[in-house]
Order: structure tokens, then C-alpha cells, then sequence
């Protein structure tokens, strides 16, 4: 993989079962050492290009370079490239934490020593020394995902492909999760992941594609997708109810939450907007402001007109 | 890269395999009771019967000369029951979610397989040595040298591999470890319509004619003219024939089912 190369170049994908299509011409670029997410509900095709990228399907049609090489014609190159982490937890667990580790240094085809210091190593960053020689099948969830996690970076891929790596854990693992993704970004490390948590996509991503009904419908950094859409404003927060009034009368477009004396005026988060409203302010008549922009639940409701799947009922799928 | 990596990764996966017997062994004792227990009903039920309608002892057969009779058959159906364990594990391995981690690693992909493989002839050894020691236990004396004995090793660890070949392709191309369980099942029935238990000679001809050319047969008339120190003749090169067919026609399946695209 040359500097000049992106880790991850797609044009024109596309992928059906029979007449069901699943990716209808998905074009996708993903720099080097750089994050990219791809957000989705359930059914958008976000596994299923995960699944094309590390040569597990074959796509239909499209141009399909991962690390340089062609996922149709060598694929061996791709696999010795890339790292894979599934929504299903890819462990043995039959096994101990510490022979699945040593199961994957040895077909990365590692010295023995140098097998030896790695398992060690992994062992101590993801946090499993204590459970390093029970089975695997004892670990809890957020353990299993550490494992998962370890066994794919012990290989040291340049490319990570992580399909909704959070899902149905704990908030703390979810951070301990974010955390390891950002020390490999660091690393230099390409990360391309799933998701269908909106606030992951904007934590980890340096771009964000949101995919729908096997297309992407919208493509860019966290802000640039928030900047598309309505739903930013600004919260005035008023000293007395004459005056919330008063300014309620001034700004036509605005709710009013009375109880809490409070405006919400919408606002597109540039300068000139912000200045717009305060010079319509009085300094004393005025306890607190605060300027929201877009989420990306917004973002995700405007390009698909639906909210985005709550992930907490998610289905699991098939 | 698959050539040169393919004995190393073969290595690592039987050593995973190894690890699964030891970890959950009552599969592999359930494996192991089944022969012992068609030995004993066998033995101690039909055995005084059988024994003496057993050709060549002028109706003077007994128990001691049925063990003999069937020693050989119940080590095959030993091999058979392992091999079937086989099928029940490779489909079982095939629903975890570590074997779409191995499609998508840089590996000799049919690693994956030989290691089941290799496990099973090594778990089928453990197994025949047990089964042996409960043949020896009832009785079973014979006049085989050490050369009868190490050809007998050597043709049931073929067995085994061949055997192991088909059932690691019925584990694959079941769609459920249920499935896997009943589809090999074939393979404990036909020792039964061999000379496993009695001379062809006392079935119909329909039968007689089946049981004579299923490759079952050769296999038991070699490992029993082995294990009692007669000469094999033309069973041997019969036996040897069926078993490398076998694991050719199973080899070249199970690797067909395990690389075919998209993955299951």
C-alpha cells in the first residue's frame, strides 16, 4: 500500500439476491490512516459491504479496491491486508482468551517469540490478563468484544473493517471500544466502520456515509452533514415573561417555551445568523443562551425521512 | 502463499481441534460407548447363537469364537461412530462466527478442514485403542504378528481418514447440526449388511451381492485376516482402493462446499 493509494476505493458497487437489491452503485473513498463510518439502519446494506470489502461476498458488479488490491482478482492480497471484526463475536469459545490470541499470532504466521510477546501484549492493553486462561464462552459481553477486537489487531492489519463494533454493549465498554479504535487511528491504522448509533459515527469518523436502501444518500465529515440540514438554533433563556413575550413577538419563526422563559429561535449556526438574533437582545433582560447545531438524528431524519432506528429495539439480523 | 503456509496452518488447526476434544469430551466418550456396547449385546446376547453357526467350526463354534468372528467389524463401526461425531462437529464449528474470521485471513483456507480431519484420526486412535482393550478383555486371542497388528494400524487410520473426508463434507453440506447428526448415519447401517457380524453366505442373493461388493466388506475381511494372521489376498488392494477413493471424492467435496461463495 503506496501513500498515493487510498485504503478503500468503490465505484459502482452494487449487490442483490435475486430481484431483492441490496447495494444499488455504491461509489466510496477511504484516505489512508483515516476514519470512515457508515451509518445506516438495519437492512441498508452496511454488512453487506463489509462483507464485499473483506472478500467474504462477491459483489454483482462495481470497481472494488481494498489496500490496493482488487477484491475479485486477489483477494489474498486483500486478506493479508485487513483486520475484520463482525457484529458476531468471532472468538472460539472453547477456547481461553490466551489460545484464541495464540491461535491467531500463529496463522499470522508469527515466530514463536514473537507470538509469545504479542499474546502477553494484547492481553494486557484489552484488559483480559485476569481472564486470560478461561474459556472464552465464561466472558462477559464487553469481554468477548475485547477478545474479538484482539484477536483481529494482533496480526497489526493497516485496514480494520468493524461492523457495528458497540453494538449491545455497556456505555463504559462502549467508550474502552472508542478508545482502542482512536489509539490504532493514531497508529496510522485505516478504520472502516458500521453503525447505527449516530453519536459513535460522530465520535470516531473523520467522514460519515449515511446509507439507505443501498444507496448512499448523503457523505461527509460529522459537521459538513449537520450543516445540510435544518434544526440548529439558539436557546435564549429571558428574565421575566413580558419580555420572553416581547422577543416572541420580534422573531415570528420561533417557539416559545413558557414555562421555562425560554425562545428557541432556528439558527444556521454561521456568525451573521447568531449576530441577527443578538442584536435583537437586551444585555439585562437576558439570563443564558446556548447554540445547538443539528445532531445526527436530525441529519438522519431529513436525508431519509424516517428517524434513524433506535438502537435499543434493535432486531437482531438473520 | 496457500502451498507454503498450508502445513504450518494445517498444524495450528489441529491443535485447535485437539483442544475441542479435551475440552468436551463427552462427544467423544458417547463415540467410544457405542461400538463397546454393540461388542457386549453382541457378545454375551447373540454370541453363544452365532458362534456356533459360524462356518469352519463344524457347529462347535462358541462365545470366544464369535469375538473373534466380530472384532474386526466392531473396530470399523468404531471408526464409522468417531467419523460420525465428525459430521456433527464440522457443522457445529461451521455456525460460529471465528470460521467467517478464518474466510477472511490470509490462510491455507482448507486448514480449516484438514484440521478437523487430522483431529478426528488421532481422536479415531484413542477411541480404537479402547474398543481393543475391551476386545482383549473378553477373550480375543490371536495369532497375528507384529506386522499384522501394524498393518491393521495402518489400514484403520486410513479408514478413519477416508471415512473422516466424507462426513467433514456431510457436516458442510448440512444445513443444521441436526441434520449433520442423522445424515452419516448410513455409515454405522452398513456394516451391518457386510461380513461384519455373519458370512455374506447366510444372505439372500440380492443381499449376498450387496453385501459382498460394498466397500465395507473388503475393509472387514482385511482388518479381520490381518488381525488373526491369515493371509488378506485380494481384499486388501479392494480395501485400500475404496478408502483412497474416498478421501479423494471427500476431500475434494468438503473443499468445493468450504470455499464456495457467498459463505453461510
Amino acid at each position: 500500500m503506496t501513500d498515493t493509494n487510498p485504503a478503500i476505493e468503490v465505484a459502482g458497487l452494487t449487490k442483490s439476491y435475486g430481484d431483492h437489491s441490496v447495494l444499488a452503485g455504491v461509489d466510496l473513498t477511504v484516505p489512508e490512516g483515516s476514519v470512515y463510518a457508515l451509518l445506516g439502519p438495519n437492512g441498508a446494506g452496511k454488512t453487506t459491504i463489509v462483507n464485499i470489502l473483506s472478500t467474504l461476498l462477491t459483489p454483482d458488479d462495481g470497481e472494488i479496491r481494498v489496500a490496493g488490491f482488487d477484491v475479485r482478482r486477489e483477494p489474498a492480497g486483500v486478506r493479508a491486508a485487513i483486520g475484520v471484526t463482525g457484529q458476531f463475536s468471532a472468538i472460539d469459545e472453547l477456547l481461553t482468551g490466551r489460545e484464541n490470541l495464540r491461535l491467531m499470532a500463529d496463522l499470522a504466521h508469527l515466530d514463536r517469540t514473537a507470538a509469545t510477546t504479542s499474546v502477553t501484549v494484547m492481553l494486557e492493553r484489552f484488559d483480559l490478563v485476569e481472564a486470560a486462561d478461561r474459556r472464552a464462552q465464561t466472558y462477559s459481553g464487553g469481554m468477548k468484544r475485547r477478545l474479538d477486537l484482539a484477536m483481529t489487531l494482533i496480526a497489526r492489519p493497516r485496514l480494520i473493517f468493524l461492523d457495528e463494533p458497540t453494538a449491545g454493549l455497556d456505555p463504559r465498554s462502549r467508550r474502552d471500544l472508542w478508545a482502542i479504535v482512536r489509539e490504532q487511528v493514531a497508529d496510522g491504522v485505516t478504520v472502516l466502520l458500521t453503525t447505527q448509533y449516530l453519536d459513535e459515527a460522530d465520535h470516531l469518523a473523520d467522514r460519515i456515509g449515511v446509507l439507505d436502501g443501498g444507496l448512499l444518500v448523503a457523505e461527509g465529515t460529522a459537521a459538513e452533514l449537520k450543516r445540510r440540514v435544518p434544526g440548529g438554533h439558539v436557546s435564549v433563556q429571558f428574565t421575566d415573561a413580558a419580555r420572553l413575550t416581547a422577543a416572541a413577538a420580534a422573531h415570528p419563526g420561533a417557539a416559545t417555551i413558557g414555562e421555562a422563559l425560554t425562545l428557541q429561535l432556528p439558527n444556521d449556526g454561521s456568525v451573521a445568523g447568531l449576530r441577527r438574533v443578538l442584536d435583537g437582545l437586551d444585555d439585562d433582560g437576558v439570563v443564558g443562551l446556548t447554540v445547538e447545531s443539528a445532531d445526527l438524528d436530525d441529519v438522519f431524519l431529513a436525508l431519509t425521512g424516517r428517524t434513524a432506528e433506535a438502537p435499543a429495539s434493535e432486531e437482531v439480523p438473520a | 502463499m496457500s502451498t507454503t503456509y498450508a502445513v504450518r496452518d494445517s498444524a495450528t488447526m489441529l491443535r485447535r481441534n485437539l483442544l475441542h476434544i479435551r475440552r468436551y469430551p463427552s462427544l467423544s466418550i458417547m463415540l467410544v460407548a457405542q461400538p463397546i456396547l454393540f461388542l457386549l449385546l453382541f457378545v454375551y446376547v447373540f454370541g453363544g447363537t452365532m458362534g456356533a453357526g459360524l462356518p469352519g467350526h463344524e457347529g462347535a463354534g462358541d462365545r470366544s469364537d464369535y469375538l473373534v468372528y466380530i472384532a474386526p467389524g466392531i473396530l470399523i463401526m468404531t471408526v464409522a461412530s468417531v467419523a460420525l461425531g465428525t459430521a456433527i462437529s464440522t457443522a457445529t464449528d461451521m455456525t460460529t462466527g471465528i470460521i467467517a474470521r478464518f474466510r477472511t485471513m490470509d490462510i491455507a483456507r482448507v486448514s480449516v478442514l484438514t484440521g478437523h480431519v487430522l483431529g478426528a484420526v488421532i481422536k479415531t486412535g484413542f477411541a480404537v485403542v479402547i474398543v481393543t482393550s475391551f476386545v482383549l478383555l473378553l477373550g480375543f486371542r490371536s495369532d497375528a504378528g507384529p506386522l499384522g497388528w501394524l498393518g491393521a494400524i495402518a489400514l484403520l487410520i486410513l479408514t478413519a481418514f477416508s471415512l473422516t473426508w466424507l462426513t467433514v463434507g456431510m457436516g458442510l453440506a448440512a444445513d443444521s447440526v441436526e441434520t449433520a447428526s442423522n445424515t452419516p448415519m448410513f455409515l454405522m447401517i452398513l456394516p451391518f449388511v457386510s461380513s461384519a457380524f455373519v458370512p455374506t453366505d447366510a444372505m439372500p442373493a440380492g443381499l449376498r451381492y450387496f453385501a459382498e461388493h460394498q466397500p465395507f466388506t473388503p475393509i472387514i475381511e482385511t482388518l479381520r485376516a490381518l488381525i488373526t494372521g491369515a493371509p488378506t489376498g485380494s481384499d486388501l488392494w479392494l480395501a485400500i482402493g475404496w478408502c483412497v477413493l474416498a478421501s479423494v471424492l471427500g476431500y475434494l467435496w468438503s473443499r468445493r462446499l468450504f470455499l464456495r461463495v457467498p459463505a453461510k
